[in-house]
């Protein structure tokens, strides 16, 4: 069967019930012992083969990191956080570094073909007609806990140049380049969760697209949560080198479980003159029961530079898992011209909790940032969009064009829109514009009166509400992002 | 056959519809008229199932089923339509998505095989070919920025499409001109049948020229006060309602 239509499959029979990635691989782990402490992130450096400025730097990361304080600006709300009671490291145990697909440990390929997401290298949109669609093959990092388990095309990408590879082999084999920009977008101690992911972190992705190139295909990352208590703080490096192109998805799931977990990524973009960074996140951890127990706290930071003029740095998000969300996609927009995006649909059900929206830095001359969000809440969830779009003395002529639309469902969820705009050029111009509206009644009927069930109907309107921001999406996601939707909205009406 | 016996509904406490008899035989159209206020809309609401409205007494049954007891789309699978004096306008969703949507929810409650969006495709267009419509309007997002006449046109097209058994046609002739009116009376004319029956609400003698029902029932109060033949849509086009409403009274 096409890797697509199983992909599809997938999504559609959650639609029955629930969360469906709930499942939890039992698979023999190599476990940190609980806590944090300096001994922790070495054993996690010794793990992961890291050359001594790699480890410093993580000490230094901690350092800082003992000294703050866990931020509660944002409208959330969680008991406290017991840092010590996490495994900060947790692997699959296997010989070290997959080199091909073959040495892949069988029960991680099932798990994998169960989420519907193919590591077997062959064409995501089989079945598709050529005609329609170039890109017909998507090369996936699939991280597992605390470590990459697999990376697909590799050969293909490394022939145009591209280097595609968890972020801990980068560390090794291009540590110049790891140097140079890790943590120059956000900064060891930018923010308390950033910091201790600067100290923790395990795996993630890493790019690099050479000057002129334009990746010959979709790069993905596929996150998956398994352990028990432990925490996932994967990081992601993209940089994009004058005139390079690339398009990155990411998707995570978690299995169904009481407790809360917490996952503190960091992905942080470069895009040097004319380069153009497209990012694409469908986020589903899991959020949780209809009751608010478990699921997973999603606290990012992620953050792209568009250094050089003229380049572009494309957010877009659907967020449907998750018990709470802490995130803000931004753009520091120095090159003059330069151009950030940012699409969200962020959709909250039963008790989750999101909390996000995005910054536009304008810095450079003639900079412009576009941002769509969509907030949907249900149940009684509670969906804030908080956003902040700043012109700095520099940046003349700089525009921003915001628009927040936030739809409800039910009467006991609630919306919130936070703008914080300053302006400090006088010929920058910013526009700001919001709605807040139900799904009628008589929306509903029309729809059901059509033969559409009431949950189908919800998801059609939600869909056409949120198509400003799908059809940013590539194609394949855009259609598992719509069937996503329905299935977060699940109970939400009636 | 549909069966309505005793029927009274209610909204928020206010009597509404309070005792009304109506029988339509297959492959008949009965055409409800009445003054404002006088309950046909109410009835339409109250057949398809939309929930504001409660019903205090009586029964409805189509083709020996209780219409009562079910939900709007178990109604519409059932074959109920109901074409809304006010389409309602659904921002973002694509009309032709829409359409295959609903197509295909009743297919598939009918146990029937679903369309693909190439079949669905070519289905539509022939069916809007027929009934003079822009191809755009497949395009288009359900009724948003439709003119009040393409709003009911685009009833008319769903109603195509979707094939009932039972059309109920609040008011679609209102606010249309000649050459419209004369296309909706095709619509329905074209899925006249033994298998087919309608109620057409309507304030106007004028459709039923085109669309000639088997009988007409007079409406006022929420009981029907009159049925007859076509001559009598005739008869209230030159007297009006009001000898009718008193002799009742």
């Amino acid at each position: 069967m096409p890797a697509v239509t199983e992909t599809l499959d997938t999504v559609q029979s959650v639609t029955q019930s629930g969360y469906k990635w709930g499942f939890e691989t039992a698979i023999e782990m190599d476990l940190a012992p609980k806590g944090l402490n300096e001994d922790i992130i070495r054993l996690i450096s010794v793990r992961k083969q890291e050359p001594e400025w790699m480890l410093e730097w993580r000490l230094k990361a901690y350092a800082a990191w003992l000294k703050m304080e866990e931020p509660h600006w944002a409208r959330v709300d969680h008991p406290p956080i017991d840092y010590q009671d996490l495994h900060y490291y947790a692997a699959p145990k296997k010989k070290p570094g997959p080199k091909s697909l073959d040495e892949v440990d069988p029960e991680l390929l099932r798990t994998y073909e169960k989420l519907g997401i193919p590591l077997k290298e062959r064409a995501l949109l089989a079945g598709v007609d050529p005609d329609t669609v170039q890109q017909t093959q998507v090369a996936v990092d699939a991280v597992f806990d605390s470590v990459s388990v697999a990376t697909t095309f590799r050969e293909t990408l490394r022939k145009a140049g591209v280097i595609f590879c968890p972020i801990s082999e980068a560390v090794r084999e291009h540590p110049e380049l790891v140097q140079q920009y890790l943590g120059s977008v956000v900064p060891v101690a930018d923010n308390f969760f950033a910091a201790l992911n600067s100290a923790v972190f395990t795996d993630g992705s890493f790019v690099f697209i050479p000057k002129g190139v334009r990746c010959p295909m979709e790069l993905s990352t596929y996150f998956r949560i398994n352990a028990r208590s432990t925490g996932q703080f994967e990081r992601t490096l993209i940089i994009a080198e004058a005139g390079s192109h690339v398009s990155y998805l990411e998707g995570c799931t978690a299995p169904q479980r009481d407790e809360n977990q917490l996952h503190a990524a960091v992905v942080e973009l470069v895009a040097l003159d004319d380069a153009q960074i497209k990012y694409s996140t469908v986020q589903n951890w899991y959020p949780g029961d209809s009751e608010g127990k478990g699921g997973i706290y999603n606290f990012v930071t992620k953050r792209g530079a568009c250094r050089g003029a003229r380049s572009k740095i494309s957010w877009t998000q659907v967020e449907t898992g998750s018990a709470i969300t802490w995130k803000y996609p931004s753009c520091i927009l120095q090159g003059d011209d330069s151009v950030g995006e940012f699409y969200s649909v962020a959709v909250t059900n039963n008790y989750q909790q999101a909390d996000t929206g995005t910054k536009m830095i304008h810095i450079g001359k003639g900079t412009r940032s576009t941002i769509i969000s969509k907030g949907i809440s249900a149940g009684h969830s509670n969906n804030t969009y908080r956003g902040l779009v700043r012109m700095l003395p520099g940046a003349a002529h700089a525009r921003n064009f915001t628009q927040c639309d936030s739809l409800l469902i039910g009467d006991r969820c609630g919306a919130h829109t936070v703008p914080y705009i300053e302006s400090r050029n006088l010929t920058a111009k910013v526009e700001h514009e919001a709605t807040t509206s139900k799904i009628a009644e008589d929306q509903l009927f029309y729809c059901r009166q059509r033969g559409l069930s009431e949950e189908d109907a919800v998801g059609l309107i939600v869909n056409g509400f949120c198509k400003d921001v799908l059809k940013e999406l590539p194609m394949e996601f855009a259609v598992e992002a719509q069937k996503l939707l329905a299935v977060s909205l699940e109970g939400s009406v009636g | 056959m549909l069966d309505i016996r005793g029927l009274a509904a209610s909204i928020v406490g206010k009597p509404i519809l309070k005792g009304i008899d109506l029988t339509v035989p297959e492959g008949e159209v009965h055409a409800i008229m009445g003054p404002n206020g006088s309950g046909k809309s109410t009835l339409g609401y109250v057949l398809s199932g939309r929930e504001d409205y409660e019903v205090t007494a009586g029964s409805v049954t189509f083709n020996g089923i209780d219409l009562l007891g079910m939900e709007p789309e178990q109604r519409a699978a059932a074959g109920v339509f109901l074409a809304f004096q006010a389409p309602i306008e659904l921002p973002g969703v694509n009309n032709a998505n829409f359409l295959r949507t609903a197509l295909n929810a009743l297919r598939r409650s009918r146990g029937q095989d679903e369309l693909d969006a190439v079949q669905f495709l070519k289905l539509a267009r022939a069916e809007s070919k027929r009934l003079a419509m822009p191809e755009d309007m497949l395009k288009r997002n359900v009724n948003v920025g439709f003119s009040g006449g393409e709003k009911k046109r685009n009833e008319v097209l769903q109603m195509a499409i979707l094939r009932p058994k039972l059309a109920i046609l609040d008011e679609t002739d209102s606010g249309l001109d000649i050459d419209a009116l004369r296309i909706v009376a095709d619509g329905v004319n074209a899925l006249r049948g033994p298998d087919f029956s309608a109620l057409v609400i309507t304030h106007h003698q004028r459709l039923l020229d085109h669309l000639v029902p088997n009988r007409v029932h007079v409406l006022a109060h929420g009981r029907i006060v009159r049925s007859g033949g076509p001559e009598l849509a005739k008869e209230l086009e030159k007297s009006g309602y009001a000898g009718l409403i008193a002799e009742a009274a």
